[in-house]
């Protein structure tokens, strides 16, 4: 379970996180949606301890992040896994060696048995002729799948997607969500989507809030939220300039 | 006016003091992982061959040329007041002590510590650095003490290769070319070259070799700014380096005589 509980964050001046609460239950699949620039992206990487609130409390697990140093901090971050918005994949490796990565580095797992986990997974997602390929070799969903396939080799318990489906075609962005939805429901772990892609994100999860303001303006699920007929939610469906939501 | 100039000057003066903590925590925090945790062989092995067996043309090359040139110099100079026979201990004690060490390290710095730093600083504008971090990697124990130890491994081997090549320079010139007697040549050298000057080149070259990745890996590690962030650090990490290169070598010469 993930409790956000009035959190504060600012760069430079410019407050990004104005209070924000957020509850998120186990094995949940939830989407954050909201304008550009205005802190989804900041709030994930302080749900993940990259970045510590100015004010407020983040629990993640009955565990407060923001205390956690050191190998507390290490192993807590070892139940996550991060789909990061660009990739994140390291250039200097392959395809193969970018999912053995984990592995590798944090289990006693011999190669051949790193084998054995990376081939199926990349099997699953589509890459098991590309795995020799370096990421420069690939195209931006098979950057995504590789970046999902690293991401998910450890198994891990609570998975954070940063705009999964941004900058990609109608298709193999569906595709993307496909396999979020199938990994969910393989290894049944708590999810969080930052997205634009709405309404096509609905369908894969429980619960939405939209955030605005630093804050979370709307929390339910789609259906809740559709009967609330709140104007911002419209005008962030409809991608209407006018409206509550001003262009920033 | 007379305030603002103060002001001025003391926020400078914090900043500096700023940025020296923030160097010193830097390699704090990389001892504290060389010292306090399994060092990953790989990886040293790996950056050895980045670092050093890929500088080491360069290197040869350089060592090579110096060599000559200060042999042909030397020689119209001892000539002067006829010591060329002085040549052999003049030009090995030169390389030795001064120019195998220092140029070699100024030859590293151009090759591999601005691709150091450049690659690191791309690693950080890609996330890279984030994603080791919530894979529960350490980037500290992955990146930059490796990189420091493969620097220190390689500066010392590297600036003896550039004393060694440079003192078959000088002998290619000095003997076969101006006609200094070989016996001469090497005899004098082994009369005037002791132990503690080829272990001054090799204090110096550890020494450069941690000051190079030390700076070249801070700068990479707090790149910002995109494409233009990673080409200032990367300008920055070698001249920086090249000139703590420089003033380091005064300071470690001149306690040393």
């Amino acid at each position: 379970m993930i409790i956000v509980r009035d959190a504060y964050k600012s760069f430079n001046g410019n407050q990004v996180l104005r209070g924000l609460n957020l509850e998120i239950r186990e094995g949940e699949m939830f989407a954050l949606i909201g304008r550009s620039g205005l802190g989804k992206s900041v709030l994930l990487k302080h749900i993940i301890g990259l970045m510590r609130p100015d004010k407020g409390e983040i629990f993640v697990d009955d565990q407060n992040i923001c205390s956690l140093r050191g190998k507390q901090l290490v192993a807590l971050r070892q139940k996550f896994g991060y789909l990061f918005q660009e990739g994140a994949l390291f250039d200097s490796m392959t395809v193969f060696e970018n999912v053995a990565f984990p592995l590798r580095e944090k289990t006693a797992l011999k190669e051949t048995e790193i084998r054995e986990r990376v081939l199926p997974e990349l099997e699953h997602m589509g890459l098991k002729k590309d795995a020799q390929k370096y990421p420069a070799e690939l195209s931006g969903g098979m950057r995504k799948r590789t970046s999902l396939a690293r991401a998910m080799i450890m198994q891990p318990s609570i998975m954070l997607f940063d705009e999964p489906t941004t900058g990609l075609d109608p298709i193999i962005g569906q595709s993307i969500l496909n396999y979020i939805q199938l990994c969910h429901r393989r290894l049944g772990f708590t999810g969080i989507i930052v997205t634009h892609d709405v309404p096509r994100v609905f369908s894969i999860v429980q619960k939405i809030a939209m955030m605005d303001a630093g804050r979370i303006i709307i929390n339910g699920t789609y259906d809740e939220i559709v009967s609330q007929d709140n104007p911002e939610f419209k005008q962030f469906l409809s991608g209407s300039i006018e409206g509550p939501l001003h262009y920033v | 006016m007379f305030i603002s100039c103060i002001r001025g000057l003391g926020r400078g003066v914090l900043g500096v003091l700023e940025m020296l903590g923030s160097y010193g925590m830097f390699l704090l925090t990389a001892l504290f992982w060389l010292f306090g945790s399994p060092l990953k062989f790989r990886r040293v092995l790996e950056q050895i061959t980045f670092i050093g067996v890929k500088s080491t043309v360069i290197v040869l090359l350089t060592g090579a040329f110096t060599g000559m040139v200060f042999a042909l110099q030397v020689f119209y100079a001892l000539s002067k007041f006829g010591g060329e026979a002085l040549l052999g201990p003049t030009v090995a004690l030169s390389l030795l002590r001064e120019l195998g060490p220092v140029i070699s390290a100024l030859m590293i710095t151009g090759r591999a510590g601005s691709a150091l730093a450049s690659e690191i600083g791309i690693m950080r504008i890609t996330e890279q650095i984030d994603a080791l971090e919530i894979m529960a990697v350490n980037p500290y124990r992955y990146l930059v003490v490796p990189n420091m130890v493969a620097a220190v491994i390689s500066f010392p081997l590297l600036g003896a290769f550039f004393s060694m090549i440079g003192i078959w320079g000088g002998y290619l010139v000095g003997v076969k070319l101006l006609g200094v007697s070989e016996g001469t040549y090497f005899g004098e050298m082994s009369n005037f070259v002791d132990m503690k000057d080829i272990t001054m080149g090799i204090i110096k070259s550890l020494s450069f070799g941690l000051i190079v990745s030390w700076v070249c890996c801070y700068k990479g590690y707090f790149t910002e700014f995109g494409a233009k962030g990673v080409g200032k650090a990367t300008t920055q990490s070698v001249v920086i380096s090249s000139v703590l290169i420089l003033i380091w070598d005064y300071f470690i010469t001149s306690i040393s005589l």
